[in-house]
């Protein structure tokens, strides 16, 4: 355990005992019943300690932990997409598969750092597998939406999710035996962008991004907010083998992936009727409610720094 | 008749809503009525062998261990290991469904377990429905049991999903995420005729479902 891990940990703890100390006055000084708002606050940095917790546990059992947490974190996202879904009986074998077999199979690939075959293994062998299963079932009724739909499921939950924990496996030179950090690098910035997108957004929030699809969402939260996080960035260059300036800017283009992440994820819940993914974290909603921001920051921080440094 | 529940039948029973909690993450949505220690028959659509799983798993502990759940005999004690799984395993008030040979009219089956303390589960349905139908036609079961005790409270629940995760003849279940909806309790009317209490039964019980498109309350 380095020194900057403890840092890193110290850190979490105080900023997150911080926003403990102000809702619980918060909390103190408001009028009973509390209103939603609050009691939201309080359930969801309640979550956070519970979050903290789990990362902070998967990071002493080192890679293969994070590859365990992620894997987990691609079953809850997958089994939440697949719910919204409309999958028909001919479907069982495709679904079985992509939790049964996929799942295990693409985070066998990381652990082993096979980075041929990881990043081609769900979009092109399963993409072309599951049409074919699909077919071989013989019921062809929405076959277009039904195969596509679950396509699209992989590739949210397990493939772009998967590239978290793949981090760690980049040879960095320089950066030997400091992967985890990368990774808690991306998770800082990219969890922090969206409290710090909420937060802008609750106090200066006036013109929304994308009225249709998310009454949340507003510019000012976003500019804010991806803003102050690029700055915490670059604040955080010493967990990774990135100058100040190099880390502000990935964290600032995590942080707008990240953004579109949830704006999609959030279209997805409009068009199927549904205020959240899930119940898995209080306060929060699903797995994919807290993760869709990195589901689409991930792959791209992952290919940058891979191209970019080494 | 029926004893409390055995060690092994609260061992399992904890077991199973793990399980089922794992794999289904099932939410207990109590709309119209809330937990309690009152004697109940919760009637539900059927069309899973993990459908009273899912119920009992909602249920508190307390709740869960003096619940039994209504199935058919014809199925549950064909071969030893099914009559295990019911027998011992399980909490169940077998009932035979089969009208031509049976040797216990399943009415006073279930009323001897009704006194004996037990809540129900109970399918009014009579059967795993197999249909594009999300409900079929009530069977008798229902009135008889609710005009015979009517201090029971009848809740209807709604269960979400698990024909998707455990459907007819599969033994590998999907995981997919699965509410069930409990409602207001249903009354049977004084004097309230036998068609009419049942169609009303299945109303109540079909209102909980989500909407045709996909909606969810």
């Amino acid at each position: 355990m380095s020194d900057d891990t403890t840092r890193l940990f110290l850190g979490l703890v105080a900023v997150l005992a911080t926003a403990s100390a102000v809702a619980g006055v918060l909390t103190w000084r408001s009028p009973q019943p509390l209103p939603s708002t609050l009691e939201n606050l309080n359930a969801r940095i309640k979550a956070w300690w519970i979050m903290v917790a789990g990362i902070s546990l998967a990071f002493l059992f080192g890679k293969g932990g994070v590859i365990l947490l992620f894997a987990f974190v691609s079953f809850a996202a997958l089994r939440e997409y697949v719910t919204l879904t409309n999958t028909r009986h001919a479907d069982r074998w495709t679904l079985l598969g992509m939790f049964l077999v996929v799942i295990p199979v693409q985070y066998y690939l990381i652990w082993i750092d096979w980075y041929g075959l990881y990043s081609i293994f769900i979009p092109v062998y399963c993409f072309l597998a599951m049409p074919a299963l699909t077919a071989l079932r013989g019921d062809t009724s929405r076959f277009l939406e039904r195969v596509s739909e679950q396509q699209w499921g992989l590739m949210l939950s397990v493939y772009c999710i998967s590239h978290v924990p793949a981090l760690v496996t980049l040879p960095i030179p320089g950066n030997e035996g400091r992967g985890l950090l990368l990774i808690a690098f991306l998770i800082a910035t990219v969890q922090g962008s969206d409290v710090l997108q909420y937060i802008f957004g609750k106090l200066f929030g006036r013109r929304k991004v994308a009225p249709n699809i998310s009454p949340s969402k507003t510019w000012e939260g976003l500019i804010g907010g991806i803003a102050s996080a690029s700055l915490m960035g670059a604040g955080l260059y010493w967990l990774t083998p990135f100058s100040p300036l190099e880390a502000g800017t990935l964290a600032g283009l995590a942080c707008i992936m990240g953004f579109f992440g949830g704006l999609v994820a959030s279209a997805i819940k409009r068009d199927r009727g549904v205020k959240d993914w899930g119940h898995l974290i209080e306060g929060h909603g699903g797995m994919l409610d807290r993760a869709d921001s990195l589901v689409f920051a991930a792959p791209v921080f992952f290919h940058i720094v891979r191209y970019a440094w080494t | 008749m029926m004893a409390k529940a055995s060690l092994l039948q609260r061992a399992s029973g904890a077991t199973l809503a793990g399980l089922s909690r794992a794999v289904t993450g099932v939410r207990p949505i109590w709309a119209g009525v809330a937990p309690s220690g009152r004697q109940r028959i919760y009637f539900a659509n059927h069309a899973s062998h993990g459908d009273f799983i899912l119920v009992s798993t909602c249920l508190r502990p307390a709740e869960r261990s003096r619940t039994a759940a209504v199935a058919g005999s014809d199925y549950w004690n064909a071969g030893p290991a099914r009559r295990f799984i019911a027998g011992r395993l399980l909490r169940t008030v077998l009932v035979e469904r089969n009208w031509v040979e049976r040797t216990a009219d399943p009415l006073q089956v279930m009323l001897a377990a009704l006194d004996a303390g037990e809540s129900l589960i109970f399918f009014p349905e009579g059967t795993r429905n197999m249909t594009e139908e999300p409900l079929l036609r009530f069977r008798s079961g229902l009135y008889n049991l609710a005009f015979a005790r009517p201090d029971v409270e009848l809740v209807p629940c709604w269960i979400e999903n698990m024909s998707r995760v455990l459907p007819k003849g599969a033994v590998l279940p999907v995981p997919l995420l699965c509410r069930v909806v409990f409602g207001a309790p249903v009354a049977l009317g004084e004097g309230e005729d036998r068609k009419v209490f049942l169609d009303r039964a299945r109303q109540a019980l079909l209102s909980l479902a989500p909407e045709k498109d996909g909606t969810r309350r």
